[in-house]
This record gives structure tokens, C-alpha cells and sequence, in this order.
């Protein structure tokens, strides 16, 4: 045998992450694309909102509780603004809170609780404690009172919202972590003399990812959940800004109308509808990730 | 002392000192406003005089642990103090009395969902256990999901279309009166609490439906199944003692999260409840209500998680039995 002789089979060029995850999407389930599809939309009209909406946010283009006509689609509301408008720029606002909201959670929440988990000892314990008492008050009555007392704003909510998700997302991390930190691959990179940001970052989080984006799906309809639940009772987003939980606030007294009136009565369920429909999308998409990820491993 | 004994002991002792935080976290939520609530609420131009006559019109010049003190032990004995609005004038409203009638309401309600929707998701969860990967249990799956990603309202305004305009079943609005009659108050609080039963049939079902496949995957019931048993016998002589702990933390963990629904169910359909009364406090910053309200429901999903995590004990056959 010499060096020279060709090789035995055709070394198949690598897959590119394009075509990997084209291959992943392939098999998802029927629930799952619909989830994809759903949450694409929803990003685009977010994204575009003032290009898509054929109105101004808060501008009165007529009588209030006009039906649909050509230039309104879905009517207006009570004081006269376009509905379909509010929507979209509804999506933008809604969404976009909810996402900025999480996404501090999980950067103050994530990292505390790798950190506690990689260091343990008082640190781990003093945290560990404040949020298992934080954890015994309910989300939603917690931030009725805080909000109670520090007014109610948009700042406010999402500071509020973030700290109490927070809690929520260090216990989970620290779970997760404190498998990940008995590893060898961390105890080398401790011998290797790295610093305490190397080990979290480069070592830690990569490896217990899998568990923290599902987290972050459940976590963000959550807060979304949360956030549409106190604008609807009157303490969370303020009006003029379109925000899909006041606005079914804001039309919730129509449903008391008759029911041969439904032209008027649907308003309230346009609002409430897209909030479902996202919130259903993100957690097939999750279910389906869940069971991806925790299921067969394909590398 | 029995190891059963002594475990619940402990964890009495632990929920206790949890209340203890929690009532803390509470009262000094009031405390963390830089500048102070009185500044706040009075708005940038307040003089310090005007700062200073609230204050103490309101008892906040005292130092804070001293009115802890007294908020903690005038509220075990069901004493919250005044309520903010009318201060000073001549209708003063103690917090008590306002939250009184509206606590029976609120638990009339969260009763009702209860007594509906326990044995339900119990059975549902169950069969969808024990025919899983059946077409029902994927529809089952399908549909719980859903109602779990669905907020509160929106399945309560469905419910008032259907239910209220099409077929005039039920009132659209929930309103009752000390004069509200037992079987009319049922009858007006029927949506609501259909609402909230729907919310936590989903996650009871859901919950039941791990737990059993948990347990039927142990290797005991396959040893019990190998030894010849037959599906009965198994489920009620293997499975059953073990799955007490679970069902039990299914039940109280829901129970607990209907404190929660109840905020939302209640303003939808006017229900006088200490949750909307909880929303209205909110937006008038009317802080002691909000603070009597905010420790009731803390204490009852403190309570009820407890609860669960005794009857788990109790019914561990492990601890019940010690080698």
C-alpha cells in the first residue's frame, strides 16, 4: 500500500448551515410551520408597520365605529381611528416591549444564575434565597403593586416586568448550569488560568444552551401574555399608543351590545385574536424545539 | 419523632418564614421610590411642608420598622389600616370592611372553577395518559395548548359571545350584590368561572398527563405488567399509591394559579372581587388596599403551594414506610 493510492470513497463536501437547517425544517411538523410561517408575518408587519399600515397610528380618519369600507378595512374604533392601522402598529409595540422586556431577563437573570452556579458559596446562597421568596408572589400581582407605586409607564413596565422575569430565568439557568460547570471542559479552562467572563461565556452558556432558547420561547409569551394583561386592565402600555391588550380594553364595551350588532361587537376580538394566534405560534414552534432537542440528538 | 412528622414540620417552618419574606418584599415595595412616595404622588413643585403634612396625615413619617410592626400584627388579626381615598374627610373606609364582601366573592368564584374543573382535568389527563399517541390524546394536546397561549379575555369574550349573546344563557355581566340570592349568584358567576376552568383544565390536564407517564414508565409497573397483572390491577394496586403525590401538586399547583386568572376574569365581567378591586386600587395608587390585596393572594398561593408540597409528603410511600 502506498501513500499515493486514491481514496477510498469521495469525501462529500460539508453541509452549509443553510442546508442544515433547511434539513431540520423539513422534518418539522405540520403545527410547527405554521408556527414559523405565523411569526414570520407577524415580524414583518412589526418591522414595516409604517409601510403596511395605511393610516397614522393615532390619526382620526372619521366618525367613530364606522364599519368596513374601502377606506378602512376593519372600521374604527371610538374615537374614529383605523383599526387595521392600530393593529399593525400594535404589532410593533406590543412585541417589541415584550421582546426588550425578555431580553433583559435573560441577560440580568441568565448570567446571575451561571454565576452563581460557578461560584456557589455565599454569592449562590444569598441570591438563591431573595429570589425563592420573590418566587412565592405571583407575576402579575407583583407588578400591580410595584406598579402601584412607582406610576404607571412604559419604563416602568419594563424594568419591572424584566427584574420579576428575572427571578424566573436564574432559577432555570443555575439549574442548568450547575451540570454544565462539574464538567472537565471547565475545570481545564479554569487550569488554563481564563477568567471568570471566558468560563461563563465561551464555556458554560454554549453547552446549556439548548434548554435556555426553549426557555426563552416560553419566557417571552409569558411576559407577552403578562404585558397584554396589564394594558388590558389599564396599568400597563398607555393610549395613544396602539397596543393590542388596550385596545381590547378600549372596545370591551361593545361586547355588551346585541348580538345582530356584530359588525361593532367583533372589534374587541381583532386585538384579542392576534395576541392569541402569536402566542399559540411561538409555543408550537417551542413544543416542536423541546421535543427536538431533548429527544434524538443528531449532531 | 417520625421522619413523615418531622419533614412536614420542616416545611411548615419553611413556608412560614416565607410569608414572613414575602410580607416584607411587600411593605417595603413602598419604601424603594427615590424621593418617597409623598414627593411622588405630589409631583415635583410639593413644598417640604406639603411633603411633610402628608406624610404624616398618612402615618409615613415613622420610622419603618415601626409601622411594619404594626401593619404585620394588626394584619394577621385581619385589621389593614385606612384606605387612602377619602383620608382626612369624613369617610374614612377602613380596608377590612371594603375587602370583606368582596373576598367571599372571590372565593365563591375561584370555588366554582375549582369543583368544575378538578375532576375533569383529573379524568381527561388520565385517559390521555393511558391512550397516549392516540388520535385523542394529540387533538387533546393540540387544543390544551392553545388554551394555555391564549390570554384570559380573549377566551372570555368568546365565551360571553356564544354563551351570553347567541344563546342568552348567562348575563354578559357578572354583577352581585349582598342581596344576590346562592343559586343566582351561581347562575351570574357561571361564565367567569367557566373561563377559568377552561384556563386551568388545559395545564391540570397537561400536568396529570406527564406525571401518569412518568410513573407508568418506572421499571416497577413493567415488572408488574410482565408479572401478568392485568391493566387494572396495575393501575389501581401499582400505580395509584404512587401517583397520589403528583395529582395532589397537579391540583394545588392550579388551585394556586387561579389566584392569578381571577385578577384578569374579574374585570372582564365586572365581577366585584378582590382582584378588580386590587386593578382599581392600582390605578388610584391607593396603596394599603393594594398592599392588603397583593398579601392575600400571596398568602393564599403560598398556602395552597404548601399544601401540595405536605400532601406529597404524606403520601410518599417511601417516607411513609422508613427501612
Amino acid at each position: 500500500m502506498t501513500s499515493t493510492s486514491a481514496p477510498l470513497r469521495e469525501v462529500k463536501a460539508r453541509r452549509t448551515f443553510t442546508q442544515n437547517a433547511w434539513r431540520t425544517l423539513k422534518t418539522a411538523p405540520l403545527s410547527a410551520w405554521f408556527g414559523i410561517v405565523v411569526i414570520i408575518l407577524y415580524a414583518l408587519a412589526a418591522i414595516f408597520a409604517p409601510f403596511i399600515a395605511p393610516h397614522g397610528e393615532a390619526e382620526v380618519i372619521g366618525k367613530a365605529y364606522m364599519p368596513s369600507s374601502e377606506i378602512s378595512l376593519l372600521g374604527t374604533d371610538q374615537i374614529g381611528r383605523d383599526i387595521f392601522s392600530r393593529l399593525i402598529y400594535g404589532a410593533r409595540n406590543t412585541i417589541g416591549i415584550a421582546l426588550i422586556t425578555t431580553l433583559f431577563s435573560f441577560v440580568i437573570g441568565g448570567s446571575l444564575g451561571v454565576l452563581a452556579a460557578l461560584k456557589r458559596g455565599w454569592l449562590d446562597q444569598g441570591v438563591s434565597r431573595v429570589v425563592d421568596a420573590f418566587l412565592a408572589i405571583p407575576v402579575l400581582i407583583f407588578a400591580l403593586m410595584l406598579l402601584a407605586v412607582v406610576g404607571k409607564s412604559v419604563i416602568n413596565l419594563i424594568v419591572i416586568l424584566a427584574l420579576l422575569d428575572a427571578t424566573r430565568v436564574f432559577r432555570l439557568a443555575r439549574a442548568v448550569a450547575l451540570n454544565s460547570v462539574v464538567m472537565d471542559y471547565v475545570e481545564s479552562a479554569r487550569l488554563r488560568g481564563e477568567g471568570t467572563g471566558w468560563i461563563v461565556f465561551r464555556e458554560v452558556v454554549p453547552n446549556i444552551l439548548p434548554p435556555l432558547i426553549t426557555e426563552f420561547g416560553l419566557r417571552f409569551c409569558f411576559v407577552f401574555l403578562t404585558i397584554a394583561a396589564l394594558s388590558f386592565l389599564g396599568v400597563g402600555i398607555q393610549p395613544p399608543t396602539a397596543d393590542w391588550g388596550s385596545m381590547v380594553a378600549e372596545n370591551k364595551t361593545l361586547i355588551n351590545f346585541p348580538a345582530q350588532y356584530f359588525p361593532y361587537i367583533r372589534t374587541p376580538f381583532y386585538p384579542a385574536g392576534a395576541i392569541a394566534l402569536l402566542t399559540v405560534a411561538v409555543n408550537f414552534v417551542v413544543d416542536w424545539f423541546l421535543h427536538k432537542t431533548s429527544g434524538l440528538r443528531e449532531g | 419523632m417520625h421522619p413523615v412528622l418531622r419533614t412536614v414540620l420542616q416545611r411548615l417552618g419553611l413556608g412560614i418564614i416565607t410569608l414572613f419574606a414575602v410580607s416584607i418584599i411587600i411593605f417595603s415595595s413602598l419604601q424603594m421610590l427615590p424621593g418617597g412616595y409623598a414627593q411622588n404622588i405630589l409631583g415635583q413643585g410639593a413644598t417640604p411642608e406639603t411633603v411633610a403634612a402628608f406624610n404624616k396625615e398618612l402615618g409615613l413619617d415613622r420610622p419603618s420598622y415601626v409601622r411594619y410592626g404594626e401593619w404585620i400584627s394588626n394584619a394577621v388579626r385581619g385589621d389593614f389600616g385606612n384606605s387612602y381615598s377619602g383620608t382626612g374627610g369624613s369617610l374614612k373606609r377602613s380596608v377590612s370592611e371594603v375587602i370583606g364582601p368582596r373576598l367571599y366573592n372571590t372565593f365563591f368564584l375561584a370555588a366554582m372553577a375549582a369543583v368544575i374543573a378538578v375532576p375533569l382535568a383529573l379524568a381527561l389527563g388520565i385517559l390521555a395518559a393511558l391512550y397516549r399517541n392516540s388520535l385523542y390524546d394529540r387533538i387533546v394536546n393540540a387544543v390544551t395548548l392553545t388554551t394555555i397561549a391564549t390570554p384570559e379575555f380573549f377566551i372570555a369574550y368568546l365565551l360571553v359571545f356564544f354563551f351570553a349573546l347567541k344563546l342568552k344563557w348567562f348575563p354578559t355581566l357578572s354583577t352581585v350584590s349582598n342581596s344576590t340570592g346562592f343559586f343566582e349568584h351561581l347562575h351570574r358567576a357561571a361564565l367567569p368561572a367557566l373561563t377559568m376552568t377552561l384556563v386551568i383544565i388545559a395545564h391540570m390536564m397537561r400536568m396529570t398527563r406527564a406525571s401518569i407517564i412518568n410513573l407508568l414508565a418506572s421499571p416497577y409497573i413493567e415488572m408488574a405488567q410482565l408479572k401478568g397483572l392485568s391493566k387494572g390491577q396495575v393501575i389501581l394496586k401499582h400505580a395509584l399509591p404512587n401517583a397520589w403525590a403528583p395529582i395532589a401538586t397537579v391540583i394545588a399547583f392550579n388551585l394556586a394559579y387561579l389566584v392569578v386568572g381571577v385578577v384578569v376574569v374579574e374585570v372582564v365581567f365586572v365581577y366585584p372581587g378582590i382582584g378588580q378591586m386590587m386593578v382599581d386600587s392600582v390605578s388610584s395608587r391607593d396603596m394599603p388596599v393594594v398592599q392588603a390585596c397583593a398579601l392575600i393572594f400571596a398568602a393564599t398561593y403560598i398556602t395552597l403551594n404548601l399544601l401540595a408540597d405536605i400532601v406529597a409528603i404524606i403520601t410518599n410511600p417511601r417516607l411513609l414506610h422508613p427501612k
